[in-house]
C-alpha cells in the first residue's frame, strides 16, 4: 500500500469518525424523540408479560417462567429498530435541506457519508440493547447463556440496525423525502410482528406461520432466544450474528450503488 | 358586530377549514407512499394479529370463536391513530418547509387552521377502516350487529383520528419537527395497548387490568368492536361517545394554546 492510499484511508477513517459522532450528537440533542425507542418496547414487553399469563399453559409454549424470558428478543429487536431507520431520514433530511450538497463540494470522501451515520445509528442501538438488558435483569429475567449471550444480544442489534439504516438510506436517495423515509418505519415493525418475536410458530397457522417461519426475523430471533432461555451454543450465536452480517453487507453495497446513482444525476 | 359580518366571518373560515381539508387530501393523491402507515400499517395489524395470536380463542373465556372479529376493529382504530398522526405530519412538514407561515397570512382567527387539519384526519380515516373490513370479511369476518355495528365502527375511528391528529398538532405546534411526530405514534401504540385491544379484560393482570379499566380508549374500543362480537347496546355506545368528546375536547384546547403559542 502506498502511501497515499494509507493517508486516504486514515482521512476516510477520521472523516468517518466525525460524521458518527456528529449523528450519535444529533441523537443525544433529539433525546425526546429517541426516548419512546426505549420506553415503548419495555412497555410492550411489560403489558404482554400481564396479558397473555394464561398462554404460558398452552401445550406447545416453550417452558419459560415468565412471558418476559420469552419476549426479551424481541423487546430488543422492536427497540433498536425505532431508530434504524434515522440512519436513512437524518439523509434524507441532509438531502432536503442541502446539506449532502454542502457535503459533496467539501473535500469530505464518499463512503463516509454513509457510513458515518450508520455507524452512529449502531452506537446507539448497542446502548439501548444494554440499557434493555439492564432492565429485564433487574426485572429477574436471567439470561441461561450467561455474559456472552448477552454480548451477542447487542452486537445482534448493532448489526440489525446497520441493514435497516442502509435500507432507509437507499429510500433516502430515492426519494430525498424525509416523510418517505418516516413512512417506512412501520412496515419494518410489523415485519417484527410477522415473526417468533411475540408468540411461537409452532402456536400459529395457515399461510401465516409459513411466513412466520420464513421470516429472517425469526432466524435471528429464535437463536438469540435460545441463548436466553436454554444455554450457551456457539451454533446459535454463529446463526444470530451470521445472517444480520450477510443482510447489512447487502444493503450497505445497495446504499453505496444507491449514491452514486445519485451523484450521477447531480 | 353585525349578524353579516358574523356570517361573512364564519364563512370565511369554513372555506379555509374546507381549503385545508382538500389539500391534505390531494397532497395524499400526489405522494401515496404517506399512505403507507394510514393503509398498510392496520392492514397488516388485522393480519399479524389474527395471524400470531390465533391460538388465543382456544383459550376459555376469550370473547369470541373467530380472532378477525376481535382483532379488525382494534386494528381499524390503530389505523385511525395513524391516520390522526398522518394528519399533524402533514402540518409538521408545512411547519418545518416554511408553508405554514404563508398558512398563517390567512386573515381572521386560527381555529380554521386546526378545524381544517382535523378534519382532514377524520375524513382520513375512512381509508384505513374500509381497508381492514375488506381485509378481514375475506378472513371471515362476520358482523351480527348489523349495519349500525359498522356505523359505529366508522363513528369510533373518526373520532379518535381527530384526537389523535389535535394531539400530534399539540407536538408539532410546540417541538416544530417533523420526527415528533413518532412520539404521538408511540402514545397511539401505548395507550391502544394498555386496553383490551387484543383480550378480553379478565385476561388482564395486576396493573394492567386497571389500566385498561381507567384507560378511555377501553371504552372507545367497546364501541367499535360491538358489532362484531354480539348485539348492539345503548350501555357499550354511550361510554365510548362520551369518552371521544372528552379526549377531542381535552386535546382540542391543548393544540388551539400551542397553536396560539407558535402564531399569536
Amino acid at each position: 500500500m502506498t502511501a497515499s492510499s494509507v493517508s486516504r484511508v486514515m482521512a476516510i477513517g477520521s472523516q468517518t469518525w466525525e460524521l458518527t459522532r456528529r449523528s450519535v450528537v444529533s441523537e443525544k440533542r433529539q433525546f425526546l424523540s429517541v426516548l419512546p425507542g426505549l420506553i415503548f418496547p419495555l412497555l410492550l414487553a411489560a403489558v404482554y408479560t400481564k396479558q397473555f399469563g394464561r398462554v404460558l399453559d398452552m401445550p406447545g409454549f416453550p417452558e419459560v417462567d415468565s412471558f418476559l424470558d420469552f419476549i426479551l428478543p424481541a423487546c430488543i429487536v422492536q427497540a433498536v429498530t425505532f431508530g434504524a431507520t434515522a440512519a436513512g431520514s437524518e439523509l434524507a433530511l441532509d438531502i432536503e435541506n442541502g446539506f449532502l450538497e454542502r457535503l459533496l463540494v467539501s473535500p469530505v470522501a464518499r463512503a463516509p457519508i454513509l457510513f458515518g451515520r450508520l455507524a452512529g445509528a449502531a452506537v446507539v442501538a448497542s446502548v439501548k440493547a444494554t440499557v434493555i438488558l439492564a432492565v429485564f435483569l433487574i426485572f429477574g429475567v436471567e439470561v441461561a447463556g450467561g455474559p456472552a449471550a448477552m454480548f451477542v444480544l447487542v452486537v445482534v442489534a448493532a448489526l440489525l440496525v446497520l441493514f435497516i439504516g442502509a435500507m432507509a438510506q437507499v429510500m433516502a436517495f430515492r426519494t430525498g423525502s424525509q416523510e418517505a423515509v418516516g413512512a417506512t418505519f412501520p412496515l419494518i415493525f410489523v415485519s417484527i410482528f410477522m415473526s417468533s418475536a411475540f408468540f411461537p410458530t409452532n402456536l400459529m397457522s395457515g399461510w401465516f406461520k409459513v411466513v412466520a417461519e420464513n421470516n429472517p426475523l425469526s432466524w435471528v430471533i429464535n437463536p438469540v432466544r435460545r441463548l436466553v432461555i436454554n444455554e450457551w451454543s456457539s451454533a446459535d450465536a454463529l446463526q444470530a450474528l451470521g445472517l444480520p452480517t450477510a443482510l447489512a453487507m447487502m444493503t450497505i453495497s445497495a446504499a453505496v450503488i444507491a449514491l452514486n446513482r445519485r451523484l450521477a444525476i447531480l | 358586530m353585525s349578524t353579516t359580518a358574523v356570517a361573512i366571518g364564519v364563512g370565511h373560515s369554513w372555506s379555509v377549514s374546507l381549503a385545508i381539508c382538500i389539500r391534505g387530501l390531494q397532497r395524499l393523491r400526489a405522494r401515496p407512499v404517506i399512505l403507507i402507515p394510514t393503509v398498510v400499517m392496520p392492514i397488516f395489524f388485522v393480519i399479524s394479529f389474527t395471524g400470531a395470536f390465533s391460538s388465543l380463542t382456544k383459550i376459555e373465556g376469550y370473547g369470541t370463536s373467530n380472532i378477525f372479529n376481535w382483532m379488525a376493529p382494534y386494528a381499524a382504530l390503530q389505523g385511525a391513530v395513524f391516520a390522526g398522526v398522518g394528519g399533524a405530519m402533514s402540518a409538521a412538514d408545512d411547519i418545518e418547509n416554511g408553508f405554514f407561515d404563508r398558512l398563517l397570512l390567512t386573515p381572521g382567527s386560527r381555529l380554521p387552521i386546526l378545524i381544517g387539519t382535523t378534519g382532514y384526519s377524520g375524513v382520513r380515516s375512512i381509508i384505513p377502516t374500509t381497508c381492514v373490513l375488506g381485509v378481514a370479511a375475506l378472513g371471515g369476518l362476520e358482523l351480527p350487529g348489523g349495519v349500525i355495528g359498522l356505523v359505529s365502527l366508522y363513528v369510533a375511528t373518526a373520532g379518535l383520528s381527530v384526537v389523535f391528529c389535535l394531539i400530534g398538532l399539540t407536538i408539532a405546534y410546540r417541538l416544530r419537527s417533523l420526527r415528533s411526530m413518532m412520539i404521538v405514534q408511540v402514545i397511539g401504540f401505548s395507550s391502544m395497548f394498555l386496553s383490551v385491544g387484543q383480550v378480553p379484560i379478565d385476561f388482564l393482570e395486576g396493573w394492567l387490568h386497571d389500566a385498561a379499566r381507567l384507560n378511555p380508549l377501553t371504552n372507545v374500543l367497546r364501541l367499535a368492536r360491538q358489532g362484531f362480537v354480539g348485539e348492539m347496546s345503548w350501555d357499550l355506545t354511550w361510554p365510548g361517545l362520551v369518552a371521544i368528546a372528552l379526549m377531542a375536547l381535552f386535546t382540542g384546547a391543548s393544540a388551539f394554546r400551542a397553536l396560539m403559542k407558535l402564531a399569536p
